[in-house]
């Protein structure tokens, strides 16, 4: 290895350099992480008088507890089910087992997180509850919103990369134009798109009845759980899809013309030159590209706070959003940042994951 | 090094020479309106006429934008830097207290008896804080709609009963001239949730929290009364009075172009308001059952626990609670006075005056926030709970979610020294 240089006999000016840069990370990144990683275990608070005290793992279990219950239908005097108005079987309230019950002690103060029929003619109700519904479904939404946008936005910067990687005059205008959304505060671009997304007038809902000459009703994007989701998904492709765009570009501008000479010689069909010359060539990017969008997904935060608040009915929570909101919003340090830590854990596998699944393979 | 050392020794003979030279000594206070130029503007008339009052104290006031100042408390506490003199938000005042932020006012309570009880900022039967105003909200409609609808004009002492409430709406509804009939304020997310929606509650019987003991939310938030508010409130939205996702734009200026019937707002917009519409009426809280309520309490002055000189920082305060100061507060930034002497002395709130019906409001229907250090996550959490209901949760459920979390954070937080 002709690296050995390297670390051990660098010189002082280059640690001098680094040095302004390791001191900030180390007080503004890391030792902050070791803070939450001790404050989770205790139940330390934003503004107490009182001491914070170790209390283990307690912050943890409160957030990842989950329990079940089968619910059995409610029967009358002659031991029939009983229906609601609209024909659906009648079930007991939860709050009768999940509230001060003796009976069942393991799901007291859980609620209902998802269930689904079961039994003989789907007559019982198996409930899965948690203790904390809420970070549940901020769990949910979060990985969601990585499932979409890690796909999406990576394959539309490429698209764009493609589109723009050409000798054209004028390009960089265009380049330019793609980039923007990226150098504008996530603040600002989403109190635009709340204005965009707005139910009554706002931009989205005028545009779409002027293309269907009134044809189309508006729609309250931020307002109804079925939109809401989706609408911070598509806003915050576009915000994004400039800034790897560029880093698809850096990448294709490193694949030598040659090739490209070459397979133009031998033939070869757009499609092809993409496949085998192209695609290989950006293995490196893409897996760059992967794993950062995957942790910038992660962090989703501005967006929410912004636009939803996490509603409608927590259909847009986010781990980052709850982990604030507990944090701060409720003083509770403690669990904000047993959040945190799940979420460091979180990312940190799936990384690992993405990097073992792409590692060179020398066959 | 060497320099950095000569720089700070400079300073300190500097520091040292100066505070020889003045022998008064010099009192900071902290204040939460930067950025409002009347506002600081009166502040600064108040601590110039203080300072030259007498030779024993100076005031230096430093003041922050409102986004900024509680974390900036905050910071100062942990970092024990706090100043003399503070002001504190109402409802956030027990939480500064019982963290030893503030210390009990060295002033007798007799001096503020003729106070309007929301500014008065009282933990634990012991005074804090001290407000210079108040506010209060209304019901904003039209006299032209109410005449109109045929509607009863609703009094303070007379103020319309559930019924009437729910047929002003549905008639407001009827006669289609409206988008909704009632503007809540839904845009606003934060506290006018708790400020303006929990006295809704409190009017149905029930509240946020247990006020007995301020241990639990049990039977308060989740009882009948509680219940029947939460299908009250669900009905407001499900029922299409008014939205349960507003435009802020909508909220600024709905009422006044007409989409509006009736508005749900505080005193502070009445002046715009005024300006806008020529005939619009403040009317009073309804009684949903257990009375009018409306919330109280704002910015009040205190003293912190590491001023060295608390009776300066009293005889400040005593001095800034001058009838004259209020009335410049209320004239100058549209607040309603703490009494009725200032009030008297006031453009908008003397006899006549055109906010003059807001005084009443907080003098009879007034009930502050709960009392208790958690109240922080106690607003957090009954946001949250009626932003749910209106978009369609299940009540009981989310009522009873909502006092489960609220009496975990009291039990972890040993009760809150209540």
């Amino acid at each position: 290895m002709a690296t050995k240089t390297s670390l051990t006999q660098s010189n002082i000016s280059g640690w001098g350099f680094a040095l302004p840069a390791f001191a900030l990370m180390v007080t503004f990144i890391i030792l902050p992480f070791f803070f939450a990683l001790w404050f989770s275990l205790t139940n330390q608070r934003l503004i107490s008088p009182n001491p914070a005290k170790f209390i283990g793992l307690t912050n943890y279990t409160e957030l990842l507890s989950v329990g079940t219950i089968l619910l059995e239908p409610e029967r009358d005097a002659q031991g029939d089910i009983v229906r609601t108005d609209d024909g659906d079987i009648k079930y007991p309230r939860l709050r009768n087992f999940t509230r001060k019950n003796p009976d069942y002690p393991a799901i007291q103060g859980m609620q209902e997180w998802f269930s689904w029929q079961t039994g003989p003619n789907n007559e019982f109700k198996r409930v899965i509850l948690a203790k904390d519904v809420v970070f549940m479904r901020a769990l949910k939404n979060t990985f969601v919103f990585v499932l979409v946008v890690a796909p999406l936005q990576a394959g539309l910067a490429l698209g764009l990369a493609l589109l723009i990687n050409q000798k054209l005059r004028g390009i960089n205008i265009y380049r330019a134009i793609y980039f923007m959304p990226v150098v504008v505060s996530i603040v600002v671009v989403a109190f635009l798109w709340r204005l965009i997304y707005d139910g009554n007038n706002g931009l989205l809902n005028n545009l779409l009845g002027a293309m269907s000459f009134g044809w189309f009703e508006p729609v309250d994007w931020l307002g109804q759980t079925s939109t809401a989701m989706g609408s911070i998904i598509a806003m915050s492709i576009w915000q994004a899809v400039g800034f790897h765009m560029v880093i698809w570009l850096s990448g294709l501008q490193t694949i030598s013309p040659t090739l490209y000479e070459a397979a133009d010689l031998e033939g070869a069909s757009k499609w092809q030159t993409f496949r085998y010359v192209t695609w290989p060539g950006l293995r490196n990017t893409a897996v760059l590209v992967l794993i950062v969008i995957t942790m910038q997904a992660f962090g989703l935060f501005a967006q929410v706070d912004v636009m939803t608040n996490g509603g409608p009915l927590d259909s847009t929570q986010t781990i980052v959003f709850q982990a604030i909101e507990r944090g701060y919003g409720k003083q509770d340090i403690s669990g904000g940042s047993a959040i945190s830590v799940l979420l460091f854990l979180i990312v940190l596998s799936i990384s690992l994951l993405q990097r073992y699944l792409t590692r060179e393979r020398h066959s | 090094m060497k320099h950095l050392r000569l720089t700070a020794g400079a300073l300190l003979v500097s520091t040292a020479l100066s505070s020889v030279a003045n022998a008064a000594t010099e009192l900071a206070m902290w204040y939460h309106g930067a950025g409002n130029e009347v506002e600081s503007a009166i502040v600064n008339q108040i601590i110039e006429d203080f300072n030259a009052s007498q030779s024993d104290y100076t005031i230096a006031l430093e003041s922050f934008p409102q986004g900024a100042y509680n974390d900036a408390v905050q910071a100062a506490a942990l970092a024990g830097n706090l100043p003399d003199i503070i002001d504190v938000d109402g409802p956030v005042m027990p939480g500064w207290a019982w963290a030893g932020y503030i210390a009990p006012l060295p002033i007798d309570e007799a001096e503020f008896a003729d106070f309007l009880p929301g500014t008065k900022g009282i933990w634990n039967g012991t005074m804090y804080s001290i407000g210079l105003w108040d506010a209060a909200v209304a019901l904003y409609a039209r006299q032209s709609t109410l005449t109109e609808l045929g509607l009863r004009t609703p009094t303070l002492d007379n103020p319309w009963t559930k019924d009437e409430f729910m047929a002003a709406l549905d008639a407001a509804k009827a006669s289609g001239k409206y988008e909704y009939a009632l503007d809540l304020g839904t845009a606003w997310t934060g506290e006018w949730f708790p400020y303006a929606f929990s006295p809704f509650l409190q009017s149905f019987g029930g509240d946020m929290i247990d006020r007995s003991s301020y241990t639990t939310a049990e039977g308060a938030l989740n009882g009948d009364a509680a219940l029947a508010f939460g299908q009250w409130w669900q009905n407001l939205f499900t029922g299409g009075y008014a939205q349960a996702t507003q435009d802020g734009a909508d909220r600024d200026t709905g009422f006044n172009t007409g989409k509006y019937a009736f508005s749900w707002n505080g005193n502070w917009a009445a002046i715009g308001t005024l300006e806008n519409v020529d005939d619009v009426v403040f009317l009073p809280a309804p009684d949903l059952g257990n009375g009018s309520v409306i919330g109280a309490a704002s910015w009040q002055f205190g003293v912190t626990t590491a001023s060295k000189h608390p009776e300066g920082a009293a005889a400040f305060i005593k001095f800034a609670t001058q009838d004259k100061y209020l009335a410049a507060f209320s004239d100058g930034i549209g607040l309603i006075p703490s009494t009725a002497t200032a009030a008297a002395m006031t453009k908008n709130y003397s006899s006549g005056g055109a906010l003059e019906v807001f005084y009443g409001l907080s003098e009879g229907q007034a009930l502050v926030r709960p009392v208790t250090p958690g109240y922080a996550v106690v607003a957090k959490v009954f946001e949250k709970a009626l932003a749910d209901i209106a978009n369609g949760a299940d009540v009981a459920d989310t009522l009873d979610a909502a006092v489960d979390e609220i009496d975990a954070d009291i039990a972890k937080n040993g009760g809150y020294g209540n």
